[in-house]
């Protein structure tokens, strides 16, 4: 049986396309994926990811247990502030890319809606030996992500609300407002490369919620199949592609998220040594210089024909009007200008490595 | 969500319909196909000359989310191809039967199993569910 969000209904009601992902079954496109792409990044989309796993970990020594499992820097994180993380294995390999909400007296942690389970039992397994609590929020709580240039505009103009001074929330800032009557967190971030928001708060007030920020403008629904297109173009990292248990932070050019010098924490010895070493392999962008369009878990093959690597994300950037790809290749592959081959229904098609990202991000600092 | 399926056509269970005009027959993909895929940006077709033989991928169609392999409905010669859409696809998308078409043939008299409209509705209904 799939799980549904707070909003099956109301996605189902609206005539959202739905599909199964990660054991959800969740909309994957409203009106199309490129017309809500490009929504999001000219104006503004509405996002249920509601799906995502929310857990609160407080007590005494819930900084020092984050800051064991967690490989960014948590001390730094300052109340009201919120950082991505990864959560490592022993040997460097990654369970799961997580942001944490420094809240009053907790921490809010996010990760992944097809991880929630095996985070859940990671967290819980290291927690011992500290005098932490943790709490699955997942079910209590619904998450919106209201992303794209004119969010922070249409959100301030928000009736029985306190997000009229949403300008002053910085990059990364949360804080505790109402929105439409409704207690509830809000956070600058996102997953799509553009200035948004991300909001918490009671599940069972979800299908209003969804229809009054609908209705604040110009807000297009928005599902999994925009919210995918509009992460790939900035290079954010999806589990399972970008990043996985057999994928280090390195070669997901994600060292700038480990800090090795804070102290011990799951999986700094053999990071260090990766880091040390140099990684093998790493991953690149793409454009390719045949035609076709490359899709995640293609094989990459040399020039000369030797399979060498494998698409992590591939597909048409709407944006950029032509088709992208994320490669993870031999380090000597991933340096801008190499040439590989991506093998696209049994024939090689020439690609060659480009810049990531694809987009740079429109954030507001 | 209503589709839109022509009485007038005959059906593959691989989306394609098959419309005989004269000696020749056109093939395009149907609106329920259209519709699963989403906007079209991309489609690859063969040359004019190319002989398919019935159920053979002749091509490819994708979408930002997928890609899909098109199958010939009905064996035979590659008279023509819809060159329109080389440079824009939307026509895939807004009129599938119409300006979307995508290959003539002349038929070899070899064919796929092909459905009339009614048993086409029927499959599309069964996999909606």
């Amino acid at each position: 049986m799939l799980k549904r969000t707070p909003l099956f209904v109301t996605h189902v009601g609206m005539g959202a396309r739905m599909v199964e992902f990660g054991g959800w079954e969740m909309p994957v496109q409203y009106s199309g994926i490129i017309n809500e792409h490009m929504a999001v990044r000219q104006g503004a989309g509405l996002f249920d990811i509601s799906h995502m796993g929310r857990f609160m970990v407080r007590g005494p020594q819930a900084e020092a247990f984050l800051q064991y499992v967690a490989s960014c820097n948590v001390a730094a994180i300052t109340l009201g502030q919120a950082n991505y993380g990864l959560l490592c294995q022993p040997d460097g390999g990654i369970v799961d890319d997580i942001f944490i909400y420094h809240l009053l007296d907790e921490y809010l942690v996010v990760v992944n809606a097809s991880n929630r389970d095996k985070d859940w039992a990671w967290l819980t397994q290291h927690s011992a030996g500290f005098d932490v609590e943790l709490e699955d929020r997942s079910e209590r709580w619904a998450m919106l992500a209201l992303q794209g240039p004119a969010a922070e505009q249409l959100l301030c103009q928000a009736e029985d609300s306190t997000t009229h001074d949403l300008a002053h929330l910085p990059f990364h800032g949360v804080a505790l407002t109402t929105v439409f009557g409704q207690t509830a967190l809000i956070a600058r971030t996102g997953y799509t490369g553009e200035d948004g928001f991300e909001l918490f708060f009671a599940a069972g007030a979800a299908p209003e919620m969804w229809q009054r920020l609908l209705a604040l403008g110009d807000v297009k629904p928005c599902g999994l199949g925009a919210r995918d297109s509009l992460r790939f173009e900035p290079c954010l990292a999806l589990y399972g592609h970008e990043i996985s248990a057999t994928i280090n932070p390195y070669e997901a050019r994600l060292g700038w998220v480990v800090k090795l010098d804070k102290g011990d924490f799951v999986g700094r010895e053999a990071l260090a040594a990766i880091k040390q070493a140099g990684p093998t392999r790493r991953l690149t962008g793409f454009e390719l210089v045949g035609k076709g369009i490359a899709r995640g878990d293609y094989a990459v093959h040399s020039v000369e024909g030797e399979p060498v690597g494998v698409v992590t994300t591939g597909m048409p950037s709407p944006t950029l009007g032509k088709p992208l790809g994320i490669a993870l290749v031999p380090t000597a592959l991933s340096s801008e200008g190499s040439a590989f081959d991506v093998i696209i229904r049994d024939r090689p098609v020439r690609a060659r490595a480009v810049k990531m990202p694809f987009y740079k991000p429109r954030y507001k600092k | 969500m209503s589709i839109s399926i022509p009485g007038d056509l005959r059906y593959s269970t691989s989306d394609e319909w098959v419309r005989t005009e004269g000696e020749e027959v056109v093939i395009g993909i149907t609106d329920y196909a259209q519709d699963a895929l989403g906007d079209v940006v991309y489609i690859e077709l063969p040359a004019v000359g190319t002989v398919l033989t019935p159920g053979e991928s002749f091509g490819v169609i994708e979408s930002v989310k997928a890609s899909s392999d098109l199958y010939a409905p009905v064996g035979g010669e590659v008279v023509a191809v819809n060159s329109d859409l080389e440079g824009d696809q939307e026509p895939i998308n807004q009129d599938p039967y119409g300006a979307g078409w995508l290959l003539r043939i002349r038929p070899s008299g070899e064919e796929e199993q092909l459905m009339d409209a009614t048993a086409y509705a029927a499959y599309c209904e069964e996999r909606a569910h």
